[in-house]
């Protein structure tokens, strides 16, 4: 039992790293409906972001509280990667806004491949270890079951994060902007909001939570290198079309699913005869199966293409 | 289209041309030698290291007038320490740059993709480090200047019942062929004098999170932990056990034998055990020269991987002097030849299935560095 509460821990701590980084997709999907497959190499640049950041910040913050050293590398991180995404939008996506999908969704893939080869030759080749932003120890409740604190605390920030987003979609013009503009682009255009701010916006929020994502993923497994994002954007891709493409709790609950199932089916692997080795596998078993019997994923609504 | 579009096309064909080098022509000033690495990717602290300890051996022997009257050139070319990539780099030097042989790899699962087209070609190969069996088994133009892991497997298991561990959990990189066969050969032994598998975990290269193993792991309570695989894995798995509360001492392979071991792992893999090829604190002139000579070099501590590179360059120049000829038939008769030649990591005498038999050295971690503790002969 204590054993399957552990397993539960680790499988939900995991899972909100992929559902951080499965809003991005979400998000940019509801405004412009495609892909931004380059999000998971935005994750990358989160995580290094805050290697950088993270080592030339800790002799000079020597005397600042952990939770003030942590939370400015998590800020500094998720800035820089918001201005990458916005930046990424404006070069790679802007100029095609008017083209097939496609052709966006062929150029995002390229953008991907930049970011990955131009991270190896920025940041090497050779996996790097992430500075640890706060000691970490182990709280044990019950007999026998450790959650470490970053543990806890990803899950904390997580759940705030999200609680942020929610207020900022709902709650804001822009946000109002936002879910104009996913609900009808030539309407939303002729209502007067301007879509540019919009798009840069979403793509600003989406990377700064993929940041956000790679910091804690970077805390949780401690080891960094340029092709880290390759997976964890898949599975997150993955996340939020099982969750219901465009739909943000759809993402969430997504992310928090894939995250349990994955890490069961290696925790108990002997047990399901499944070896540990299909942990990816299961990912892509559950995308298979959604769009075989589900498509419109769990929360998304089912739509007609208008002809 | 515009003029400024058609320079834009123009302008990786100036790169590409920039970047290839003039053939040589003839092929008659300099022996090619080829080295395949995994200069960049997962593991690339074993490639870097190979070869730089390669280079050094091809960069000594050239200042020393070359082999056969000629110099060698070696071509290195990067797997990216990709499946699949082995085998096109390896093809592109047999066939493209007409190397004489080829020296390479580290980890088994490329060399084992290397070693059926050397085989096919003709073209003698040496692993610097592949410890898996199948390596050299393909064929007889495969050579290894390193132990292989049944004798791997039963110096950690010894280690492990010295030491009083009974009760061990294994945890196998599925994707690596040398980590599957080193936790298999650990199993057999341990099993056949009096120990117990308690608990068999595998995961794949690359993967970053152990703690569903670590957790099931966990509840069997076991004496020691076999990471058989990677040092980029290694250290997550010291880190995330270490989490877990899991206390007891993690035991590896010649695989941890990397700088990146510590780096990742820091704290956590202090006190965990490893086999390797060679010590650097052993006092034998031999190794004592190749470490001065690799310092001033490259103001680096070799590791055994760097050693391995040396000595697999040095034992192909001798062949190629006994044989006299580049010529792949008579050079692999050489090779298989090779008796009592004194390397950096030990004497190698190749035996009959073209494998070194050498001692092995247990290496503890202390201090962030690599210490010697005992060595375990064949």
């Amino acid at each position: 039992m204590n054993e399957l509460l552990q397993q539960l821990i680790n499988g939900l701590s995991l899972g909100a790293v992929y559902a951080l980084i499965a809003l991005g997709y979400t998000m940019v999907y509801g405004v412009l409906r495609f892909i931004n497959f380059a999000h998971g190499d935005v994750f990358m640049v989160g995580a290094f972001t805050g290697m950088y950041f993270g080592r030339w910040l800790k002799p000079l913050a020597a005397a600042w509280p952990e939770w003030l050293f942590a939370s400015t590398v998590l800020l500094v991180s998720m800035l820089s990667c918001a201005i990458l995404g916005i930046v990424l939008e404006r070069l790679a996506y802007k100029p095609l806004r008017e083209r097939p999908r496609l052709t966006v969704l062929i150029t995002a893939i390229g953008v991907s491949l930049l970011l990955e080869y131009a991270g190896q030759l920025v940041f090497g080749a050779a996996p790097r270890g992430f500075p640890s932003l706060i000691t970490s120890s182990s709280i044990s409740g019950i007999e026998g079951l450790h959650a470490s604190n970053i543990q806890v605390i990803v899950l904390v920030v997580t759940a705030l994060l999200l609680w942020g987003l929610h207020l900022v979609v709902m709650r804001t013009r822009l946000g109002l902007a936002m879910r104009a503009l996913s609900l009808n682009p030539t309407a939303a255009r002729l209502m007067g909001v301007n879509t540019n701010v919009v798009i840069s916006f979403t793509f600003g929020i989406g990377s700064a939570l993929a940041a956000a994502g790679a910091i804690f993923y970077a805390s949780l497994y401690q080891a960094i290198d340029p092709f880290m994002g390759v997976l964890p954007g898949m599975k997150a891709f993955v996340a939020a079309v099982l969750g219901g493409i465009g739909s943000l709790p759809g993402a969430m609950v997504g992310g928090l699913i894939l995250g349990v199932v994955e890490t069961l089916v290696v925790g108990y692997s002997q047990l399901l005869g499944i070896p540990p080795g299909y942990r990816d596998a299961v990912a892509f078993v559950i995308l298979i199966l959604i769009l075989l019997f589900k498509p419109s994923g769990l929360f998304g609504k089912t739509m007609r293409e208008k002809v | 289209m515009k003029p400024r579009h058609l320079l834009f096309l123009a302008l990786p064909l100036f790169v590409f041309a920039a970047c290839k080098k003039a053939p040589q022509a003839g092929g008659s000033v300099d022996i090619p030698v080829g080295e395949f690495a995994s200069l960049t990717g997962a593991t690339a602290s074993f490639g870097q290291s190979s070869h730089k300890g390669t280079q050094m051996a091809i960069d000594e022997l050239n200042e020393a007038g070359g082999v056969l009257g000629k110099k060698l050139r070696l071509i290195t070319e990067d797997d990216q320490s990709r499946p699949g990539e082995a085998a096109t780099v390896v093809r592109k030097m047999i066939s493209r740059d007409r190397i004489i042989a080829l020296l390479g790899e580290v980890a088994s699962s490329r060399s084992l993709e290397a070693a059926p087209i050397c085989q096919q070609a003709g073209i003698p190969m040496i692993s610097p480090a592949s410890t898996n069996p199948k390596v050299t088994e393909v064929g007889d133009q495969i050579f290894r200047v390193c132990f292989i892991d049944p004798f791997q497997g039963t110096v950690l298991s010894k280690f492990a019942l010295s030491k009083g561990w009974k009760k061990v959990a294994i945890l196998t990189d599925v994707k690596q062929d040398y980590s599957v066969g080193l936790s298999q050969f650990f199993k057999s032994h341990i099993v056949e004098n009096g120990g117990e598998v308690v608990s068999e975990q595998s995961y794949s290269s690359g993967d970053k999170d152990f703690k569903a193993q670590l957790t099931a792991i966990k509840g069997t309570q076991p004496d020691a932990i076999l990471a058989s695989g990677y040092y980029t894995e290694a250290g997550l798995i010291a880190l995330q056990a270490r989490e877990l509360q899991i206390t007891v001492p993690l035991l590896g392979g010649d695989g941890w034998d990397s700088p990146s071991l510590v780096e990742v792992g820091g704290k956590a893999i202090e006190g965990s055990f490893f086999s390797n090829h060679f010590s650097v604190e052993d006092p034998s002139p031999l190794i004592q020269e190749f470490l001065k000579k690799y310092r001033a070099k490259y103001n680096a501590e070799p590791d055994a991987m760097a050693a391995l590179g040396y000595d697999s360059a040095m034992i192909l120049a001798n062949a190629l002097k006994r044989a006299g000829t580049t010529e792949g038939a008579k050079l692999k008769e050489a090779i298989a030849q090779t008796n009592g030649f004194m390397a950096v990591t030990g004497k190698i005498t190749l035996n009959a299935a073209r494998n070194a038999d050498k001692s092995a050295v247990m290496l503890v971690v202390k201090d962030g560095q690599f210490r010697y503790v005992e060595t375990v002969a064949p």
